[in-house]
């Protein structure tokens, strides 16, 4: 370490610039895909979407703002019967799902005044609370008819392959803006203020970042983002019934991914929903077994890899794809690995001192 | 009225059962166990399994199940629960969900989605009563659940002023680096706490499973009413927490009276207000809402 030379610091490095122009060509081919896909694969490649949706709400909320919620499921619901509520009235049911999920995020304000003065656990299952509350009070209303539920029925007007080709465009259009907002935020001045609370709450309170706002932030973020992926499910599905959507097994999904993904990284929330699409893909019909099987997996992954998948990559190979932090180089080592043992990294990024 | 006010009442003890080895691990450990209701569920599902394969009485059932449970307890505390917390506050919470999935759905795959209960095998017991005078009955199973909280609650409270191991857990749910430095092993203490915790969620299980019915997916109600009667009963002794389950119990009751459905929304509403008044009143943030239940021993 040679203290002559000034060190650099970068953001993008040649990997993510060419992952900046992947990501465009992705995108622009997921837009045009329907065209050569079959409907089955249409209606699964709009999951993967609302997976991802989920999993880098949830990430943002937990991953970057530090609050596990186990009730995250109140706004997949509510984004589904806010549509539902919406269309009856009159609206046209495709902007029904997005006036839908302003509601949800403008629920959310209120509720975050309250919800985030709890910690940690108590954070976590006062949410559950709240959506097993929300629950039995969807329930009351005449025209969700309690468990047995009710169905988007407006969206019939719509022939079938209309309806699947407007829901992939607006699932795939939906993610890409979630995805561009959350990325924004991070790299813009909050999210500074977002790793530092990450990374020490109290520190970051000490050293002026406004703690409970920028928190507030992302926990209405996350309701909106949430609604919408809930009112897409209902587009999907038609059919509601408050049981499915007030379900915890939502929650326990989006930290399924996030954790296998890699918590507080923004690609490994990306890597966890394609994980959990290929293994609900190729595991799901085994029911119970699969369920087990995802329960266990995450438990796994909590105590022997809590970065995920992708954190640990990042650590090992210094690899960055979409960065929203900062590195520091120090200029004559720039290819040192990340780890080579005896010197302090030169590759040691601003935000890597997290505890998961 | 009178009459479902006692009902109310007596089924607070039940809910101070299943809240205590909540809160007391919670102050011992700093974790909220989400398993917690999953694993009441799995004692009532092992009380079940002996009392219709060996026919075994769920009462002598108990002096299996509860030293399993203990069993488990301390190795969830041992391989589980020390390494998570280690990763910082926010991963035991994903742990112990992704336990408390795993339990359900091996519950669900070995069991079945039937619903079951223990009172077919506790003779008269499950509707017996007392006729108590103004012509109000009350259920004689209800009656020992309350006694049995007020026991444990009572025990406990003594364990934890009176004995060596008791001091010893209370001053690891201090400080735990203090305690190690005064000769207390914060690692055996804690297994122990969770030993114990165990125990009394294994109690909890057993009179879930004779009071009511239950199935594999019944722990996640379990875990919500533990928490709202810890929260209710909030800040100073474990009798704090039989003062939760009874004000949860009651507005459950309350809520059955106002609409059919009311009965679960009563008792979560009673638990928001409570935390909406503490949290106004507080000004502190949460720290304290789950305190030790040894400091006003102390």
């Amino acid at each position: 370490m040679s203290a002559s030379t000034s060190p650099v610091i970068e953001r993008g490095t040649a990997t993510s610039r060419i992952a900046a122009v992947a990501v465009a060509v992705i995108i622009a081919l997921l837009a045009i895909a329907p065209q050569f896909l079959s409907a089955g694969a249409v209606d699964r490649m709009t999951a993967l979407f609302i997976y991802v949706i989920l999993a880098a709400m949830w990430n943002a909320l937990a991953g970057f703002g530090g609050l596990v919620s186990v009730g995250q499921q109140v706004f997949f619901g509510l984004g589904a019967y806010f549509a539902i509520r919406l269309a009856d009235a009159g609206l046209n049911p495709f902007a029904s799902l997005f006036v839908s999920a302003i509601v949800v995020g403008v629920v959310s304000v209120p509720l975050s005044l309250f919800m985030l003065r709890l910690r940690n656990g108590e954070f976590a299952i006062g949410m559950w609370v709240i959506a097993a509350l929300t629950h039995l009070l969807v329930n009351l209303d005449r025209l969700v008819q309690g468990e047995t539920g009710t169905s988007l029925i407006s969206l019939n007007v719509y022939d079938a392959g209309t309806r699947r080709m407007t829901i992939y465009w607006l699932a795939l259009a939906s993610m890409t803006a979630l995805l561009a907002m959350l990325f924004g935020l991070l790299r813009g001045s909050t999210g500074a203020a977002i790793r530092a609370i990450r990374d020490n709450e109290d520190a970051a309170a000490s050293v002026g970042v406004r703690v409970t706002g920028t928190k507030r932030l992302l926990f209405v973020l996350a309701a909106f983002g949430i609604g919408i992926a809930g009112a897409l499910w209902l587009a999907t599905s038609i059919t509601f019934q408050p049981k499915t959507y007030f379900n915890v097994q939502w929650t326990a999904y989006m930290i399924f991914m996030v954790l296998v993904g890699g918590i507080g990284t923004f690609e490994g929330a990306i890597l966890g929903a394609l994980v959990f699409f290929l293994i609900e893909t190729w595991f799901g019909g085994a029911g119970v077994w699969y369920l087990i099987g995802l329960g266990a997996t995450a438990v796994l992954f909590s105590l022997f890899l809590p970065r995920g998948l992708w954190g640990t990559v990042e650590e090992r190979f210094g690899l960055r794809l979409l960065p929203v932090g900062y590195r520091v180089r120090l200029p004559g080592n720039p290819t040192a690995p990340a780890d080579d043992g005896t010197a302090p990294s030169p590759r040691q990024t601003t935000q890597h001192q997290e505890k998961a | 009225m009178s009459n479902q006010i006692i009902q109310g009442i007596l089924l607070g003890g039940y809910y101070a059962l299943i809240a205590c080895g909540l809160s007391f691990m919670f102050s011992v450990m700093r974790i909220i166990n989400l398993a917690h209701g999953s694993l009441a569920v799995f004692a009532a599902y092992a009380l079940w399994l002996l009392a219709s394969r060996f026919h075994v009485s769920p009462f002598v059932g108990l002096l299996i199940v509860l030293p399993l449970m203990a069993v488990i307890g301390w190795t969830l505390q041992r391989f589980l629960l020390e390494r998570s917390a280690r990763g910082g506050a926010l991963l035991p919470i994903l742990t112990t969900f992704g336990l408390a999935i795993v339990i359900d759905n091996l519950l669900f795959e070995q069991f079945g989605a039937d619903t079951r209960s223990l009172a077919p095998y506790i003779g008269s017991l499950s509707y017996d009563s007392w006729e108590w005078p103004g012509s109000i009955y009350v259920g004689k199973l209800a009656v020992i659940m309350f006694a049995t909280a007020v026991v444990l609650l009572g025990g406990l409270q003594l364990f934890l002023t009176h004995t060596r191991l008791g001091r010893s857990i209370r001053a690891t749910s201090e400080d735990p680096d203090t305690a190690g430095l005064v000769g207390v092993d914060a690692r055996c203490a804690n297994a122990i706490a969770a030993a114990i915790a165990m125990v009394t969620v294994g109690l909890a299980g057993a009179f879930l499973g004779m009071r009511a019915t239950f199935d594999p997916y019944a722990g996640a109600p379990q875990l919500l009413f533990a928490f709202e009667a810890a929260v209710i009963g909030g800040a100073g002794s474990l009798w704090g927490t039989l003062i939760g389950g009874i004000v949860l119990a009651l507005a459950q009751t309350l809520g059955a009276q106002v609409h059919p459905q009311g009965f679960l929304i009563g008792g979560h509403a009673v638990f928001l207000v409570v935390l909406f008044v503490r949290l106004s009143t507080s000004g502190l943030g949460l720290r304290g809402l789950l305190r030790l239940p040894s400091r006003s021993a102390s």
